[in-house]
């Protein structure tokens, strides 16, 4: 069976450098930091980081009632992201409910911040008297993708992929694939999550959030970096709007990119710990499924969030296959980890680049770490030529995923 | 309380929990067609009705005939005579 070329032609963003694509890549490009001071952390007992990267000037009143009444903040940002992404690609309001368009948006969990809430009052009196209709469509893990189907009345497919930071960018790819396949002609998908003191603990306690820059918010994370000490939790949402490319020109849609590659694998090395040899599997899938050599990529876009471990490894991986011949940047410096979100926001990011021709630099990165010395850690935002990224995604649970992107010229 | 006290404080429940418009609310407003409310929002203003006057309304036939603001208003109001 021939398989349909797939293409992106819209990108909604919400994240804490700004709440559109636009304002995304003006903040990526300016080289400002997402990363803030959470004031109410330092109560918190035994938790030691203070930062997170946090979304702001959003306005949750601008969804009616009746669909906003099932959302957490981790769906509104996912509908507003969707929104963006329709809009940016003109897609025909009167095919929202063809069966044509579908929604794979994904988070790490349903909202903990509902959770916290009804277990509060429920631990009262044990009473479930109070429970009102709304929560379990918060609580529950495909409230993102169910909660932007109904609100936009998309009648497609909907999934909701869930592997932590590694959630969007698989739900980008199982959207390429599907629609590589024909099952839908377009997808909305990505990932989105919301910030809460429980992710962050979650990370604190494996000693992999940044602590040492407390005091200093916009000096951390610092992927790459000597003095990187542990990531800095954030939160947002990334949707792409995936199409096939012959509907698109069809339609007279403008391309943004083209998706040409995806592979996402299973490291059962560790559920916490990061292995080179998967990391490598990884990203050589994606490129033969892109049918591409590594010669033909011209900048990877790495996943490292700041920690001692996955940076080390991920740059080993990357120096296996790149050697110091091809750029790579983070950009977690600038936005800090969005989690389920952070697939999407940084292909985002990437095709910004790729229609600018121009490479963003790690954020922080001040002196390679010795650990990942060997790859091409550029520290400056420079031009040049682009034409194919690979991008990569780890999550905890041993999740694996790359995703390949091409720029988009007419033909 | 006063028989417009309690209706004050059903409006001004269900106004907060619903974002309704206080010049919507009118006794003959039918909660579905006028005020936009749904089957999830009914179940809802039970739960918002328990919590304001501190009773339990959940298994009374008479909520499931409910139909306007003022239905609302004369079911209260008994209620609350019943318990003064």
């Amino acid at each position: 069976m021939p398989l349909a070329s797939v293409v992106v032609s819209g990108i909604g963003i919400i994240s804490p450098l700004g709440n559109s694509f636009p304002e995304l890549m003006e903040g990526l490009q300016a080289g400002c930091s997402g990363v803030r001071i959470i004031p109410g952390l330092e109560k918190i007992g035994g938790l030691r980081p203070r930062l997170g990267a946090v979304v702001s000037g959003v306005d949750e009143k601008k969804i009616p009632r009746k669909f906003r009444r099932s959302m957490s903040a981790m769906s509104v940002f996912a509908y507003l992201a969707s929104q963006q992404a329709l809009e940016m690609a003109g897609y025909p309001e009167g095919q929202l409910g063809s069966g044509a368009l579908g929604v794979i948006i994904g988070s790490t969990l349903g909202s903990t911040t509902t959770s916290e809430d009804f277990f509060k009052d429920f631990f009262r009196d044990y009473s479930l008297e109070r429970m009102k209709t709304g929560l379990f469509f918060r609580m529950m893990g495909h409230s993102c993708a169910a909660n932007v189907a109904q609100s936009l009345g998309i009648t497609g497919r909907v999934l909701a992929p869930s592997a932590a930071c590694a959630t969007s960018c698989q739900a980008v790819g199982y959207a390429y694939e599907q629609i590589a396949m024909g099952r839908q002609e377009a997808i909305l998908c990505g990932g989105a999550d919301e910030f809460h003191p429980l992710t962050v603990a979650t990370f604190d306690i494996m000693h992999a959030a940044s602590t040492e820059f407390n005091l200093q918010p916009d000096a951390a994370p610092r992927p790459f970096d000597s003095l990187r000490d542990g990531m800095v939790c954030g939160e947002g949402s990334g949707v792409l709007l995936l199409e096939n490319k012959e509907s698109a020109r069809k339609r007279g849609a403008r391309i943004l990119a083209e998706v040409v590659g995806f592979a996402t694998t299973s490291d059962t090395s560790s559920i916490a710990n990061p292995d080179v040899g998967a990391m490598v599997t990884c990203m050589r899938l994606a490129m033969e499924d892109a049918g591409c050599s590594a010669e033909e990529i011209d900048y990877v876009n790495a996943h490292a969030t700041g920690t001692i471990q996955g940076d080390n490894a991920e740059a080993e991986a990357i120096r296996q296959f790149f050697g110091d011949r091809v750029p790579v940047s983070s950009l977690k410096g600038h936005l800090g980890h969005t989690m389920a979100a952070s697939g999407a926001i940084e292909l985002a990011g990437s095709i910004g680049m790729l229609q600018h021709q121009e490479l963003i630099a790690t954020r922080n990165l001040e002196q390679v770490d010795v650990n990942c010395a060997g790859i091409n850690c550029f520290q400056k935002n420079h031009s040049q030529p682009l034409k194919t990224v690979l991008k990569n995604n780890f999550a905890m649970g041993g999740i694996n995923s790359t995703i390949i992107l091409k720029g988009y010229q007419d033909d | 309380m006063t028989e417009q006290e309690v209706i004050e404080l059903i409006d001004s429940s269900l106004a907060e929990e619903f974002e309704l418009e206080r010049a919507d609310m009118i006794p003959e407003a039918n909660l579905y067609e006028d005020l936009g409310l749904d089957s999830l929002d009914t179940v809802d203003m039970v739960i918002v009705l328990e919590s304001a006057f501190n009773f339990k309304i959940r298994e009374e036939e008479a909520v499931r005939e409910i139909r306007t603001l003022g239905d609302i208003h004369r079911f209260v109001l008994s209620k609350v005579e019943q318990h003064s």
